[in-house]
This record gives C-alpha cells, structure tokens and sequence, in this order.
C-alpha cells in the first residue's frame, strides 16, 4: 500500500513538472489530466474513494473539458488543421501514455485485491462527510452554491460578447467594403450602374 | 507540489498556463486537506476539499471567459500585454 501511495505521488509529480513545462498548451494538458488522475489515485488510497471519484468527475472531466474547448477555440482556422497533424504524432502522447498506464496498472491491483485487508490509514466514509456536510457545514453549502450561480452568470456575461467582437478581425469581408471593391456579389444586386448591362 | 504550481504561474506568461498552474495549486492545497483528514480520521477534510473544488470549477469559468475576451480584443495571450489596466 505505501509502495502504490510513493509510485503514485511519484507520478503526479512527474506529470506536474511536465505540464508546467510544456510549451504547447495540449500537450501540457494531457500531462495535466495525468497529474489529476493520480491525485485520484492517491485520494483513494488516502482512504477518500468518493473523493476520488469527485476528482475524476469534475477535474479530470468538467474542468478539462472546459480548458480543451477553449484551447481549441483560441486557434481557430487553417492553422488549427495544420497544428492538429502534428498534435497526433506519437511522440507527444506516449509520456502521458505510459505515466497512465502505470496509473491503470495501480487500480488494476488495488481492485483485484477485492476483500480489503487492514488499512494502513483509516477509512472515512463517505457517509461521515455527509453528514457533516450537510450538518455544521450547511452555510458553506449555501455560499458555494451562491458561488457556482454567480460564476455561471459572470461566465455567461463575459462569454456573451463574442458576435460584436468577432466583427473586428472579419472588416475586410463586409458588404461595404465588398461592393467599394467591385465585387460582383454585391453590386449584382439593387445599385448596378445604369449602364451595365 | 505547492511549489510546483507556484514555480508554474512565476516562470510562464502565457494567461492559459497561469490558470493551470492556479488548477495545481488548487489541487495541490486539495490534497494537504484530505492527508490531513485521513491523518486524524476525521470528515472535515473531504468537506474542504468539497469547498475547494467547487471554487476552482467557479474561478476556471470565469477564468476561461475572460482569457476568451483578452484573446478577442488583443489577439494574444500574453500577460504582458495586458498590463495596461489603468484607473
């Protein structure tokens, strides 16, 4: 069990330095998804399996998802296309890949070994940080729920303006510069020169 | 690994990069709180640890629009350009 916890601890922070020293931001990602997933690991040898759980869930789903959505939506465009072939080659993932599957490697003998012997740490149930929780904890539960709404609102404001904003880089393409251009698009329309054809 | 994500958000200037390495600070304050908990068995620290995940996905959020609003008006993402905030 203190070997898993070290190999674990080991590879978090292997994963850890990785990420902040990447300079591709994808690449640093998926090294950061590593780093998250054995934190995972490491929480449920800690004793906190729902823990875990909630870490996989949210971090290594939610809140990556949410980077690598706006990762690819920062470089929009061919050079997108042309950086996703290089983003595939193998070089890039099998640091990850192995750093993983010595992760996957971990739970595979945590699980097998089903009928838990002693642990070496404690257990918590998740049923004690329920009921605490939901018991001297209840006002922090109402604060971060006020949280996560006001983070929602704010995010959804400060993400709303992208139409107008989008505009900017796109003025060369307007109707107005088209038809000062001659484009035939345009000029095919109500305003043809009385003596076109 | 504190230190690693505090090294992270010094040594890069890149706005993307700064959230991450707040993500590992984050987590890293995450788990002192549950080694805390199964130290002394107690809950306390899986509730904080609750708390702690539920700001980060807040603060990722809104962090993330507005990395998406400094990408649309300066077209870059680097922290220096930004500085130019004044009252």
């Amino acid at each position: 069990m203190y070997l898993l916890f070290y190999i674990s601890g080991a590879v978090a922070i292997l994963a850890t330095v990785m990420t902040i020293t990447r300079l591709n931001a994808v690449h640093a990602l998926l090294y950061f998804v590593v780093s998250l997933l054995s934190i995972a690991v490491i929480f449920y040898i800690l004793g906190a399996p729902f823990i875990a759980a909630l870490e996989v869930i949210i971090y290594a789903g939610a809140i990556m998802v949410l980077f690598i959505f706006v990762v690819m939506m920062l470089n929009l465009g061919e050079r997108a296309v042309e950086m996703e072939g290089k983003w595939l080659s193998p070089g890039m993932w099998i640091g990850p890949e192995i750093l993983a599957a010595i992760l996957i490697a971990e739970v595979v003998y945590l699980l097998s070994r089903q009928p838990v012997e002693v642990h070496a740490i404690q257990y918590v149930e998740p049923r004690e940080v329920a009921l605490a929780l939901f018991g001297p904890y209840l006002i922090g539960v109402e604060l971060a729920s006020m949280l996560l709404l006001g983070a929602l609102v704010g995010a959804y404001h400060l993400g709303y303006r992208k139409p107008k904003a989008l505009e900017n880089p796109d003025a060369d393409n307007t109707d107005a510069t088209r038809a000062a251009a001659g484009g035939d698009l345009v000029r095919a329309g109500h305003d043809r020169p009385a003596g076109a054809a | 690994m504190f230190a690693l994500g505090t090294i992270g958000l010094l040594v890069r200037r890149n706005l993307v990069f700064t959230l991450m390495s707040i993500e590992i600070m984050l987590n890293a304050a995450g788990l002192a709180f549950i080694a805390a908990g199964a130290h002394w068995v107690q809950a306390d620290g899986q509730v904080m640890f609750l708390f702690i995940l539920t700001m980060a996905a807040a603060e990722v959020a809104v962090g993330l629009a507005l990395i998406l609003h400094v990408h649309w008006q300066k077209q870059t993402l680097d922290s220096d350009v930004v500085n130019e905030m004044k009252g």
